[in-house]
């Protein structure tokens, strides 16, 4: 068991060390969000999406939550750089169990996004949002519960592409609908019925909610049912993606 | 003792692909055993069984004892694997590939940098530790790989076409380091390699196979004395062959050649060229030579075993089989 542990702290440890080194990735990850929150979010300053509210700080959790699902969609992805780099087979092929293996990569890849997700935060407070010293701390297993989530769905994925071609199209039919849909940037109360439900289905929008509610206050789902409908869908997928990542290799 | 133990071993692709087809053979305590075939003949697919990467359909395989099927990891534990494809990870350096792999075999924290430092040195990159993998050359990198699949101090080390894709001078390099290793290590190595000299310079014994097949098992020495003392090669004119081939039995033809084997050529020469004559076949030129691996080969199949370096297709192809 112990080795077990270690086999995964392993994986995990290499993520860290590759995150730390793709420096141009950290940074255009970060720099989209960041667009979002200046220009998005000052340009349509005088829209009160919410009583109370300015719209950057209205969307300042959303842009969070973005942030941390493009870098955990990414990493989990990278299972087929992995494959394509050998470096899989260099794992595989060690005596540790498939699912310690899988664990590191999870683990490995919602640490990075967490680490964005903090970044973007701290943007988004040095304009203004705020948040708490607590808040913040209660925040990051949240961030990681979320990042793991969608880690989940990018392992899944990856077991079941053959190569990196078709991330284009994970990123448009996948991505970014889970995003717009999401509430991030629109109040969900306030929309038609048949939009209303299809966020109700998009579970970022439990992610967004629950973030929201942690940096504002404000939600538009009671914060108990988020919780547990992001717990229930994190471990959804990563017993998908553990599933098909086993079955793959 | 046995280290590898096979017996009828299959394995079966896509319900009709058969990639190995009942193989048989044991492998000695402190070997070097070799497969040599084509590109396609099996040769990778049973590594990556005998690694227990994929599982057979049919037949049994031990390593060390275990059985690849039921105990897997036992198995891995005990083997270490120079792939065909480099499985580095070029974004981190030498030393930290290194590091990964240790802990990945569960070597204890005390030993890890001691085993580090030394297969760093048997491999000459100890100067380079601290370089990322993605400024090595290829021989380098072979090393690397050759060095990370010895931490873990396995007993049976397995190397898939070692020197693929590297200029003949590394090659060699590799070489002197697999012999050192056998030398060194108390340590059983299996290759498969599509390269004559390779099976020739490195091995105690070599299994042809083709097809999924083992056609002949032996030392290099028995496998090339079988053919018979010598090998003759005639170059005919291109209206003979075929008329040739009838006449001198067990004869083979090759590229407008004929592949003779005989005890002493120099005896039989000139019984040969006089048949010839009397038969109208125009003997352009022949040669006598030791036969070679290749010959073995040759005569067995009635194909050559391809040397020249692998084509890109080719290499796709077998990437493609390996997974």
């Amino acid at each position: 068991m112990n080795h077990e542990l270690e086999a995964a702290y392993t994986v995990w440890l290499r993520e860290m060390i590759r995150y730390v080194r793709a420096k141009e990735r950290i940074i255009s990850s970060i720099a989209q969000p960041i667009f979002w929150l200046l220009i998005f979010g000052s340009s349509m300053r005088t829209f009160i999406p919410v009583a109370g509210l300015n719209y950057q700080t209205f969307i300042a959790p959303g842009i969070v939550v973005m942030a941390i699902m493009f870098t955990s969609m990414f990493s989990g992805i990278s299972v087929i750089w992995d494959r394509e780099l050998g470096f899989m087979k260099e794992m595989l092929v060690a005596p540790v169990s498939r699912l310690s293996i899988v664990a590191g990569k999870c683990f490995g890849g919602a640490t990075t996004a967490v680490i964005q997700g903090i970044l973007v935060l701290l943007v988004s407070l040095a304009l203004g949002a705020r948040v708490e010293l607590v808040t913040f701390l209660i925040l990051i297993p949240i961030m990681m519960l979320i990042a793991l989530g969608i880690v989940g769905i990018g392992v899944a994925i990856a077991s079941v592409l053959e190569s990196m071609e078709g991330f284009g199209v994970i990123m448009n039919f996948v991505i970014m609908p889970m995003f717009f849909l999401s509430g991030a940037l629109f109040p969900i109360n306030n929309l038609p019925n048949w939009l209303r439900i299809i966020t109700y289905v998009d579970p970022v929008t439990y992610d967004v909610e629950l973030t929201r509610y942690m940096m504002t206050g404000f939600s538009s789902i009671n914060v108990i049912f988020s919780f547990v409908a992001m717990l229930g869908f994190t471990a959804l997928t990563l017993l998908i993606g553990a599933y098909l990542f086993n079955k793959r290799s | 003792m046995d280290v590898i133990k096979v017996r009828n071993l299959k394995k079966v692709f896509n319900k009709e692909i058969k990639a190995v087809d009942g193989i048989s053979f044991e492998v000695k305590q402190g070997e070097i055993f070799g497969f040599l075939g084509p590109n396609g003949a099996g040769k990778t697919t049973t590594l990556n069984i005998l690694c227990a990467l994929i599982k057979p359909t049919e037949g049994e395989a031990r390593v060390c004892k275990y059985d690849v099927v039921t105990q897997p990891e036992e198995v891995r534990k005990c083997i270490g694997i120079v792939f065909q494809d480099m499985s580095l990870d070029d974004r981190l350096t030498a030393k930290e590939n290194l590091e990964l792999h240790a802990r990945l075999y569960g070597v204890p924290k005390s030993e890890r940098k001691k085993r580090i430092d030394e297969v760093l040195k048997l491999t000459e990159l100890k100067d380079r530790e601290n370089s990322m993998v993605k400024t090595f050359s290829g021989g380098m990198r072979r090393r690397l790989e050759l060095a990370r699949g010895l931490i873990h101090h396995p007993r049976v080390l397995f190397l898939d076409e070692p020197t693929l894709g590297l200029d003949p001078q590394t090659r060699k390099h590799i070489w002197d380091y697999v012999l050192k290793l056998k030398k060194e290590k108390e340590i059983t190595i299996m290759l498969t390699t599509h390269y004559m000299e390779e099976a020739d310079e490195l091995c105690d014994r070599i299994a042809i196979v083709d097809h999924g097949k083992i056609i002949a098992l032996d030392t290099s020495k028995n496998l090339k004395d079988s053919l018979g003392g010598d090998t003759i090669i005639l170059d005919l004119d291109d209206k003979d062959t075929e008329k040739a081939k009838k006449i001198f039995r067990g004869s083979k033809v090759f590229d407008g050649q004929l592949f003779l084997s005989v005890k002493n050529a120099g005896k039989e020469i000139k019984k040969i060229l006089e048949i010839a004559k009397k038969n109208k076949i125009d003997v352009i030129e022949a040669n006598i030579r030791k036969p070679t691996l290749n010959d073995v080969f040759l005569i067995l199949t009635g194909r050559k075993i391809r040397e020249e370096t692998v084509s890109l297709k080719e290499k796709l192809k077998t990437r493609m089989m390996g997974h």
